[in-house]
């Protein structure tokens, strides 16, 4: 009565070949084509080099400056001023300033990058019901499968270092950004569009003037939680070769710093709450025609 | 100023379902909607409709809701494509245009103003009215100078750099008029426009159509299921049920001659005294040996007429035309006769007279 208690499993052998075929076929994809992908992929390098230099090439009272006037720009509001200010000197304070620029530098690319192949994707999908129903999978297993199983082939390909963290980051991050660009523009009123058909306008025309316009605070949404997840990739991504934050937190992980930990930990809760405030401020603001509603 | 063109809509079916072509010709040799919908789960939205329409002039389509009047005049700019048919404006029928032909002639030949305005909620006031302009390319201080004439001309004065949520649900309709007006198309069509406004609204945006129309001449449709409306604005009137045309013609004709027990049941509550004019009722000026000497205008309605005639003790007036010739009489009991509704007693004259109004 075996087979009832354990499950009929195909034989070991079969399984050792499959695996083993599917590693080689990789493993040979990887030598033949490495390199020609890792050259495709040389744009980012340089600017994620270009960005960490900027941010670290800068003097911190400018940087100061900078994030209090976005700060400012975004919520008109001086509470969330002072709090960015206050958070990015207290980690200046405790001495993690260049591990702070480094990962900000990486998740502001990784947000950059996640936009600029989410927004495409997010509008091509609520265009066509067919590539809904093709990429909707796709993201469901980008943010279902672990981050570290993907990372295994990214690392294959292109080594370790900065681009395939990021990489991995925008895999994790850029879910979001396509489904609530998808569904910002499925939501806007099919009224307003008949009306910018009737008065004669080309796609291109509706989707500046009236969809991408009355989808903008769902873009936001995505945007903001697309950042949200950079960061929490920080850690995993420090694993190969991404410098930050992460990387003193995987040391004190290593070595049990509880301390060092804490610390870098908190540094990443603090910007994370500062670019949140600072992204919802911006997209409350960009629904300011919806303030003094009517009746 | 353009000027104003014709509409002929041609044996137009629209079906709606998975394979509408397939169920044309079962319509056509008579399958009633609601056959259509128990055997082939395809909803009849539009049935065999012929309507032509003046260069000018102001055409309502009226019918509950339901009826079809919404599908019929988005085919007019191909909002919705037709099933089977033509629509024929300048030669051209649009039922065939090409996407691009089909922009270019949504850009400057119609204008629409909706039901629910339509309006872009993150543009200001002056950019909804521009929209239109824009879209068609126009230099921006080009189109906000004549978006500004119109949003003047609608009573909007003040208002441009609000946005829609920030004006009530009649302000925001005279900005979904303007950016019609805007575009200067010959044809305007207006679906529903005012159903959604309160009644005192209603009828002072009914009043600055009509102002309006006197100045530009569009040809304008209309659409409602408020029979007062129909009345008071339309200089023809076609009434939809189930998809179908029951009757077309005149205010005058479709009160005095209702087609069906459908229509008659529909224009029962009509106020008759306002809405009937005296050149539709009028009787032939041979039939009598002296024509009476007080005169009224074949325009003023059965209720002016009965006033004067009750002020001033008489039995009948002579009915004259704008140029004051007599064309025909109002005897007292006539004039009554039509205001009860009683049996109609017009002859042959009146029948050609009934367009006169």
């Amino acid at each position: 009565m075996t087979w009832l208690t354990s499950f009929p499993q195909l034989k070991n052998a079969w399984l050792r070949d499959l695996q083993r075929i599917i590693d080689d076929a990789f493993r040979s994809f990887t030598r033949s084509y490495g390199d020609l992908i890792e050259g495709l992929f040389s744009p980012l390098q340089t600017l994620l080099i270009w960005f960490e230099r900027l941010l670290l090439g800068t003097p911190w009272p400018i940087i100061l400056l900078v994030v209090a006037g976005l700060a400012w720009g975004a919520s008109r509001n001086l509470r969330v001023v002072i709090g960015s200010v206050v958070t990015l000197v207290l980690i200046g304070l405790f001495g993690m300033w260049d591990d702070t620029m480094k990962t900000i530098s990486m998740v502001l690319a990784a947000t950059l990058l996640s936009i600029a192949v989410g927004l495409p994707l997010g509008i091509l999908m609520a265009r066509s019901q067919r590539v809904q129903r093709i990429i909707s999978p796709i993201l469901d297993i980008m943010q279902t499968m672990p981050s570290f199983v993907y990372l295994i082939p990214v690392v294959m390909l292109l080594g370790i270092g900065r681009v395939p963290g990021l990489i991995a980051v925008v895999i994790y991050a850029i879910p979001p950004m396509i489904r609530l660009t998808n569904l910002g523009i499925r939501q806007v009123d099919p009224e307003v569009l008949e009306a910018t058909d009737a008065f004669g306008s080309s796609a291109w025309q509706k989707l500046t003037k009236a969809q991408l316009p009355l989808a903008l605070p769902t873009i936001m949404a995505g945007i903001n939680q697309t950042i949200m997840m950079a960061l929490a990739m920080v850690v995993i991504a420090s694993m190969i070769g991404v410098q930050g934050l992460g990387q003193p937190v995987l040391r004190a992980i290593n070595n049990q710093y509880f301390t060092m930990g804490l610390f870098n930990g908190f540094a990443i809760v603090g910007i994370a709450i500062l670019f949140d405030r600072i992204s919802q401020a911006w997209g409350k603001r960009l629904q300011k025609h919806h303030e003094a509603r009517h009746d | 100023m353009t000027d104003p063109i014709g509409i002929e809509i041609r044996n137009l079916y629209k079906i709606f379902g998975a394979n509408p072509e397939a169920h044309v010709e079962a319509v056509r040799a008579g399958m009633t909607k609601a056959e259509l919908q128990a055997r082939h789960h395809h909803v009849l939205g539009l049935s065999d409709i012929n309507i032509s329409i003046a260069p000018g002039c102001i055409q309502v389509i009226m019918g509950l809701s339901g009826s079809g009047k919404s599908t019929l005049i988005r085919h007019i700019n191909r909002l919705i494509e037709p099933t089977a048919g033509e629509i024929l404006i300048e030669d051209r029928n649009v039922v065939e245009m090409a996407p691009e032909e089909l922009r270019e002639f949504r850009r400057h030949k119609t204008a629409m103003v909706f039901q629910k305005f339509g309006l872009l909620p993150h543009r200001t006031v002056l950019d909804n009215a521009a929209y239109g302009l824009e879209v068609q390319g126009m230099a921006e201080a080009e189109r906000n100078r004549i978006a500004m004439r119109w949003i003047e001309r609608v009573g909007l004065n003040g208002f441009e750099k609000s946005y829609p949520s920030q004006l009530s649900g009649g302000m925001q309709q005279r900005v979904g008029l303007a950016r019609a007006l805007v575009n200067d198309a010959p044809i305007l069509l207006m679906d529903e426009a005012y159903s959604a406004l309160d009644p005192l609204i209603r009828y002072d945006m009914q009043t600055v159509l009509l102002d309006l129309q006197q100045e530009v001449r569009k040809t304008i449709v209309f659409i409602t299921h408020d029979l007062d409306e129909a009345l008071r604005i339309g200089d023809r009137i076609a009434l939809l049920r189930d998809g179908s045309v029951i009757q077309q013609g005149t205010a005058q004709d479709i009160v005095l001659r209702p087609a069906d027990d459908y229509v008659a049941n529909f224009v029962q509550h009509v106020d008759r005294g306002k809405v009937l004019k005296v050149g539709a009722v009028m009787q032939a000026q041979h039939g009598f040996d002296a024509l009476p000497e007080a005169a009224i205008a074949a325009g003023a309605s059965i209720a002016e007429a009965l006033q004067q005639m009750a002020a001033s003790r008489l039995q009948a007036l002579r009915v004259q035309d704008a140029e004051g010739r007599a064309i025909g009489v109002i005897p007292f009991q006539a004039a009554i006769n039509a205001y009860t509704g009683n049996a109609y007693t017009g002859n042959a004259h009146t029948e050609s007279a009934g367009t006169v109004a």
